[in-house]
């Protein structure tokens, strides 16, 4: 990509040596100091979401109910939810990774609304400290759907608590949508137009679109649910006048553009992975630009899938399972274009493109597992069942988190100026990758069996396959546990980065590692198409990469 | 560690149905899965850097590939969707006439069916096989969800509304009944037996009493077995007579209130123009809550007995409702 750099200076001050006092951090406006905001902050509660998950994976060890009362288990997988959700999933790749890239890579110095970026990290803490402390005064046991009458008439639990943190969060999420679409539609570098623009931004385009849409439907949903159990106004209750499949579709309205909002950000950052340590450029450029407005836009007519088993029309249901048979299309396409991108590159397997392949087999999992609910008559036997856990599980955890630690990974180096160290790196990636699939293959058998999702206690003849799926679990957070201590470790004796170790194209490599505060010290002027890479591009270098003599990114 | 299953158990004939279509789409999960994991390694050697494979050619984009790999997985996508759709609208379709007609309530934490002849269990189900069995469902108080998984069926049990599923047990066994929708502290405890008889054994069941009567108070201990006191219709009898409902439905259309003989799958005009095909929901709601639909050429006048009624007693309500036959056979027979 030809672009006006500025002249690198290594004794100059980046946005995180600028200043080191703790309220130069609190009242910083800064996107990239925002971000490390958010990672610090995501990870905590990721690490709470995950002790948690610690606890039913402890439980399910036997039948019976061991290790905790069912009042407990019913909090501890509903609080699971919730933070996992809320706390970490959707805010995750957004909040950390779209806060520090999206001006970065339109070539602006902030997001467009500075202020209003930091507000929303005020607002996702005040929701999450809200959210734990409803935790620590009792939890919440209504399943993090929150499905009335029961969260609204029956459960004794922190719901109201937990409902205003999780309302609360939504505030913050908005503020980074609406702060996304903004900047990308006024921000961007002279040259940059749409089709120039890395499909991580595109993918944080469409999620943008979806959140501003989607969130205050459920905002206010839960907020019914609150009223309801406050003032006993009869909304969804039956025996206040209110109906309970009326709270399903307002829920299931946000909520399934909601697992939009998670994995479009992953699939992003797979883009601009596969790219680089292909050294090629994305195959179908336009189709998976397209593919995510496409699947924001259907996303948003699905959600009565979630509700074949209610009682809802049969025709109904027949519209939303063709709906969501169209929605898995683009999706399809997205996996078909990243394979088509690695064929004749000339591929790197660095740690970032591990966790990229991972995704890939994961996703694929979990996309055509959704064939399975998507379709009707098997929706009536899989429905609630550890099928559907297995299921989500595959795309939140095999998709949105392989795609956050794959842009971790990459963008480490850009966010801190360090290396990360490879070789400890690639074997968490693959402890990640196995412990995932011994815990969530054996729940897909568990489902079909027939074993109800939010169970404490269980017939014996599931045992087995529930002892191999804690096994995995406890494999899953070993390799959890090891990027903390590696990347923490790196920030002090990681060797130096530099501007853009992996010869990336796209201008956030352009400046400095860690960027100094403003982003550039003139605004770059794009003239080329995105990845660039170089055998691409010039053919006649195509000798010289493939014998691995060195991809020196071209420059003009 | 007992036994370990792989499979389930197929014992319905829905079940004999959608398993063919989850195999078939357990065939398209591994081969796209060993598809693309399979490139995707491939492609990871052989243009590893440094490797000498030719990169010549190499395209960033085709048209014909594109079109064919969005319309293979929507070909596929609509094959399953037709396949499941049409299989799903007879599973929650209309029952067969000749369907055994069950009634279940779900409450927090137990299932209690009710057979028609009076029979009541709790927990436990017994059905004969190889006949249609209808269930006509309802919760007390949160969502529930009555799920058999040998049956493969599942249906949501919701308050303020009947559910109805139907299926045909094939195979005589002893089945797990689960509660699939969380309900709250022993929800994983709501669970029951379901018991598939050969038709012989069956009847044997039937003319035993089963455990529970109408008419008898309920216990959950005792097992009395003997002759039925009252049918699901005889109770609903009592109780109509009871409640009075007689004082102001009649035999025939009455100025007060419309007759209920022969009302059951009538088309009712409302007050409003609108037009309502009397259902069991539709009677169980008149009931309840009369004023929210009123029929035409009346007055709302009739109280609600909304907190007064269990949804037992509402259930043989409409049961004997249902009962209730055109005015001239009855007027006959009574007089």
């Amino acid at each position: 990509m030809s672009v006006v750099v500025a002249k690198q200076d290594g004794a100059r001050h980046n946005y995180l040596n600028v200043s080191d006092t703790v309220l130069s951090w609190l009242l910083t406006t800064d996107h990239k100091r925002i971000a490390i905001l958010y990672l610090v902050s995501v990870t905590l509660f990721f690490a709470v979401g995950g002790l948690l998950a610690t606890l039913i994976r402890l439980e399910l060890l036997t039948p019976q109910g061991d290790v905790m009362t069912s009042e407990n288990y019913n909090r501890v997988f509903t609080m699971h939810g919730v933070v996992m959700i809320f706390l970490f999933l959707i805010p995750a790749i957004p909040a950390v990774l779209g806060n520090f890239l999206v001006p970065l890579m339109v070539g602006a110095r902030d997001l467009a609304f500075p202020r209003l970026n930091l507000a929303s990290w005020y607002l996702y803490m005040l929701g999450g400290l809200l959210a734990t402390w409803a935790m620590v005064t009792g939890g919440v046991d209504t399943g993090w759907t929150f499905y009335p009458p029961y969260s609204s008439s029956y459960s004794t639990s922190q719901v109201t608590l937990t409902i205003i943190g999780a309302f609360i969060v939504g505030f913050s999420s908005i503020a980074t949508g609406i702060n996304f679409i903004v900047t990308i539609h006024k921000m961007r570098a002279p040259g940059l137009t749409w089709f120039r623009l890395p499909l991580f931004i595109w993918a944080h385009y469409a999620t943008s679109i979806i959140i501003v849409l989607g969130t205050p439907v459920v905002a206010i949903t839960l907020l019914l649910v609150v009223v309801e159990r406050v003032f006993r106004l009869g909304i969804f209750d039956p025996q206040l006048g209110g109906d309970p499949i009326l709270f399903q579709h307002l829920f299931w309205f946000y909520s399934h553009p909601a697992v939009y909002i998670m994995i479009l950000p992953a699939m992003g950052v797979i883009s601009e992975v596969i790219a680089c340590f292909s050294r090629k450029r994305v195959f179908g450029y336009h189709f998976v630009a397209f593919s995510s407005v496409a699947i924001a836009v259907i996303g948003f007519l699905v959600w009565g899938h979630h509700m074949f088993t209610t009682g809802q029309s049969v025709y109904a249901g027949m519209v939303f399972s063709l709906l969501s048979f169209l929605v898995a299309v683009p999706s399809a396409v997205k996996v078909f274009n990243w394979t088509a991108t690695m064929y004749k590159g000339t591929i790197e397997l660095r740690a970032p493109m591990l966790y990229v392949l991972g995704f890939l087999g994961l996703f694929v999992i979990g996309g055509l597992t959704g064939l399975f609910l998507a379709a009707l008559a098997t929706d009536v036997h899989l429905q609630d069942t550890y099928f559907v856990v297995a299921h989500f599980h595959y795309i939140m955890v095999g998709g949105t988190i392989f795609g956050y630690l794959a842009g971790l990974h990459f963008w480490w180096p850009k966010m801190t100026g360090r290396m990360y160290p490879e070789g400890i790196a690639k074997l968490a990636a693959l402890i990640i990758f196995a412990g995932f699939n011994l815990t969530f293959l054996p729940q897909f058998v568990l489902g079909y069996l027939g074993m109800p999702r939010r169970y404490h206690w269980y017939p014996e003849e599931f045992q087995m396959l529930h002892v191999m799926s804690s096994a995995g679990a406890a494999l899953l957070a070993v390799g959890y546990v090891i990027p903390v201590f590696y990347l923490l470790w790196s920030l002090r004796n990681g060797a130096l980065a530099g501007p853009n170790p992996w010869n990336a194209t796209g201008l956030e490599w352009k400046t400095d590692s860690p960027p100094i505060t403003h982003n550039f010290e003139e605004t770059p002027i794009v003239t080329e198409e995105p990845y660039a890479y170089d055998n691409h591009h010039h053919v006649v270098e195509e000798e010289e990469v493939a014998v691995g003599s060195g991809a020196s990114h071209a420059k003009t | 560690m007992k036994g370990v299953a792989l499979l389930p158990e197929s014992a319905s004939d829905f079940a004999q149905k959608m398993d063919p279509l989850f195999w078939f789409l357990t065939a398209v999960t591994v081969f796209f899965t060993l598809l693309i994991a399979g490139l995707v390694l491939w492609f990871a050697y052989r243009y590893r850097k440094g490797s000498n494979a030719s990169r010549a050619g190499a395209k960033d984009t085709d048209l014909r590939l594109e079109l064919a790999w969005s319309s293979i997985p929507l070909i596929v996508g609509l094959i399953t969707f037709v396949w499941a759709a049409k299989l799903y609208a007879q599973v929650y379709g209309p029952p067969p006439e000749n369907a055994l007609e069950i009634f279940v309530i779900g409450k927090q934490w137990m299932w209690h069916m009710q057979h028609p002849n009076g029979i009541r269990e709790n927990n436990t189900l017994h059905l004969p096989a190889g006949r249609p069995v209808k269930l006509t469902m309802i919760s007390q108080d949160v969502i529930h969800s009555f799920f058999v998984p040998a049956f493969r069926i599942k249906r949501d049990v919701i308050p303020g509304r009947y559910n109805v599923v139907w299926f045909t047990p094939t195979k005589p066994g002893k089945y797990h009944l689960f509660c699939a929708e969380y309900c709250g502290t022993q929800h994983s405890l709501m669970i029951g037996t379901v018991y598939v008889l050969e038709p012989a054994e069956y009847e044997k069941w039937l003319a035993s009493g089963g455990e529970m009567r109408v008419g008898q108070t309920a216990s959950s201990t005792g097992t009395t077995a003997g002759v039925a006191t009252a049918s699901l219709v005889e109770a609903g009898e009592k109780l109509y007579t009871q409640l009075r409902c007689n004082a102001c439905h009649g035999v025939k259309d009455g100025t007060r209130g419309p007759s209920h003989y022969g009302l059951y799958g009538k088309k009712v005009k409302m007050k409003d123009g609108t037009t309502v095909v009397a259902d069991e929901d539709y009677i169980r709601e008149s009931i309840l809550r009369p004023l929210a639909k009123v029929v035409d050429g009346y007055e709302p006048i009739m109280p609600s007995y909304e907190g007064l009624l269990n949804e037992e007693r509402v259930l043989q309500l409409v049961a004997y409702i249902k009962s209730l036959k055109k005015p001239t056979q009855v007027a006959e027979v009574r007089k």
